[in-house]
């Protein structure tokens, strides 16, 4: 297991670097030197006591040989040579060992692969923007309409040919009118598109900004709370992160349904539901006399030093995500597409049942996780209508009484996701295999 | 001349503008500005030529041009169109729903009447 495999690496770095002799650090934690050789070369599995006491003796914490900072980096290093597009046959059975003797360059590696996709990304959202941006296309119709008005209109009055008074009154009424449209239209477009991050390096979507707005205020709104005292408007009038109008817009939808959340179920008695219940959406819902959704919304707002890391998707009845919010383990991204397999999905086919299965992503940071999906309607009941759906599905580390059996493996999205045989897979993985 | 031209575009002063300068070449000129019901217009002006904006209330312009080709007394009417959009696709959308010529906002009323013109020859 590559795992084990990097404990004894790190092993061997940090004693090296407290320039202890192997013999000093196996007398120490009780080894023969010649055990510790072969858990420095990776060649033992290692664990429990003796790495809790070699931590101890290299003044470690734990952590620190058995997962660490090196797990993300690898991680990177891995993502990056699965680009590698120049063949440069990056040493990858040695990747560890990379890693492990030269953490600064490996860092700078990863650093730049990460920033040549945000600029790909970046890239990709500018063209985008000009091609399907519906925005910017129906501001640009308006112009040029009311441009053609002005046109057609402007030739018919310097035409020499003669014209009655009131078509000509009618004539410059129009052109008046017209020209303020125009002035109007040319404002708004110039406004959006300056908007548009094109000073900075950043190109953002408005689902970037809405996603960064949520982060930077960690999901929750203190202010929108009962007796917090404020209106979504004040919220945002001070807001600094975001900029594009859909993204404002985006915002006021997701606020206004935190206060009427807010008001529903009110933060302290769910706090005090949750010291009896546990964090279990479904019988929280039914102490508190709400529909499921609300919970789930509501439960996502907390923070997490109350109730844990709790990670939420949101997304219609296309599959699209309406809302993110991350969680350490399980990777949900905005970029690709996402895992058909998750219940997220699987709620779509039946609204109002309940789904929570454990999950495990693949992919070397995934943890395996609790994953409770519901679907729910919006809007009125009616005959004959189908109804418009919302998906959501909440993310919660898994508790170690859970029954680890019945996992159930699933990708974060097609390029990244090594699962072997799966019906569901929309395109090629760009993983090596063997991974 | 005294033919009737039917003019199907949802911007007020452009319909002014073209009305005018199409009476005051002759035209007998009748407008509509929402897509829906555009077709039972057609049938109930019954004109000799239609200008049909492509971006509608209601329905698009392919759409209605496809209705009206697939007409039994309509099929044959030479068609106008009208979009604030110059690209490639869009011309090709035109022609293959079965526009007689297309013309791209902002357009000149001089442009316009020589169209017209030219599609009133029979």
């Amino acid at each position: 297991m590559p795992e084990s495999s990097i404990i004894g690496t790190r092993i061997r770095e940090n004693r090296l670097l407290r320039g202890l002799r192997q013999s000093e650090l196996a007398k120490a934690v009780g080894i023969s030197p010649s055990y510790l050789n072969l858990i420095e070369h990776n060649r033992r599995r290692i664990g429990g006591k003796i790495l809790l006491e070699i931590a101890a003796t290299l003044n470690v914490e734990p952590s620190v040989l058995s997962q660490g900072a090196e797990a993300a980096l690898i991680a990177g290093l891995q993502e990056a040579a699965r680009r590698d597009v120049e063949g440069n046959s990056a040493e990858q059975d040695r990747l560890e060992e990379f890693a492990g003797r030269f953490p600064g360059w490996a860092k700078l590696l990863v650093d730049l692969h990460r920033r040549s996709e945000e600029l790909e990304h970046s890239v990709k959202a500018l063209t985008d923007r000009l091609a399907h941006d519906p925005h910017l296309a129906e501001s640009i119709h308006e112009v040029l309409s009311v441009v053609t008005a002005i046109r057609s209109t402007a030739s018919i009055l310097v035409d020499p040919k003669p014209l009655e008074p009131e078509w000509q009154n009618r004539f410059h009424r129009n052109i008046n009118e017209d020209s303020r449209r125009l002035a109007e239209g040319a404002k708004a477009l110039a406004q959006y598109l300056d908007a548009a991050p094109g000073s900075e390096s950043d190109i953002r979507s408005p689902q970037d900004e809405l996603d960064t707005f949520l982060s930077e205020n960690r999901y929750h709104f203190t202010p929108l709370e009962i007796g917090g005292g404020a209106t979504v408007d004040d919220i945002l009038d001070v807001d600094q992160f975001l900029t594009l109008p859909a993204a404002i817009e985006m915002a006021r939808t997701v606020l206004k349904q935190y206060e009427a959340d807010a008001h529903r179920v009110h933060y302290g008695e769910l706090l005090a539901e949750i010291e009896k219940r546990g964090v279990a959406p479904i019988e929280l819902a039914d102490a508190m006399n709400v529909n499921p959704a609300t919970i789930f919304r509501r439960l996502a707002t907390l923070p997490e030093e109350h109730v844990g890391p709790i990670g939420l998707a949101i997304c219609d009845g296309s599959g699209t995500l309406l809302l993110r919010k991350p969680f350490d383990g399980f990777l949900v991204t905005r970029m690709s597409g996402s895992c058909p397999l998750w219940p997220l999905y699987r709620v779509l086919a039946q609204p109002d049942v309940p789904l929570q299965m454990r999950l495990q992503q693949v992919g070397r940071d995934a943890r395996p996780v609790t994953a409770m999906a519901v679907a729910e309607r919006v809007g009125p009941m009616q005959f004959n209508v189908p109804p418009t759906l919302r998906a959501y599905m909440l993310v919660v580390p898994m508790s170690v009484t859970d029954e680890a059996e019945c996992l159930v493996e699933v990708g974060t999205s097609c390029r990244v996701c090594s699962r072997e045989g799966c019906l569901s897979r929309r395109e090629p993985s760009a993983m090596q295999s063997g991974f | 001349m005294g033919k009737r031209v039917l003019i199907i575009e949802d911007e007020p002063n452009i319909i002014e503008a073209i009305s005018f300068i199409l009476s005051r070449d002759g035209w007998s000129v009748k407008t509509h500005s929402n897509g829906h019901d555009a077709m039972d217009v057609v049938r109930a002006r019954s004109p000799d030529l239609i200008i049909l904006d492509v971006m509608l209330p209601g329905k698009s312009g392919y759409d209605i041009l496809e209705e009206i080709r697939a007409d039994v007394t309509f099929g044959e009417i030479p068609v106008l169109m009208l979009t604030a959009r110059g690209q490639r696709k869009d011309r090709e959308m035109a022609e293959r729903a079965g526009a007689s010529r297309y013309m791209t906002k902002p357009f000149s009323n001089s442009d316009v009447l020589e169209a017209v013109r030219e599609l009133a020859q029979p």
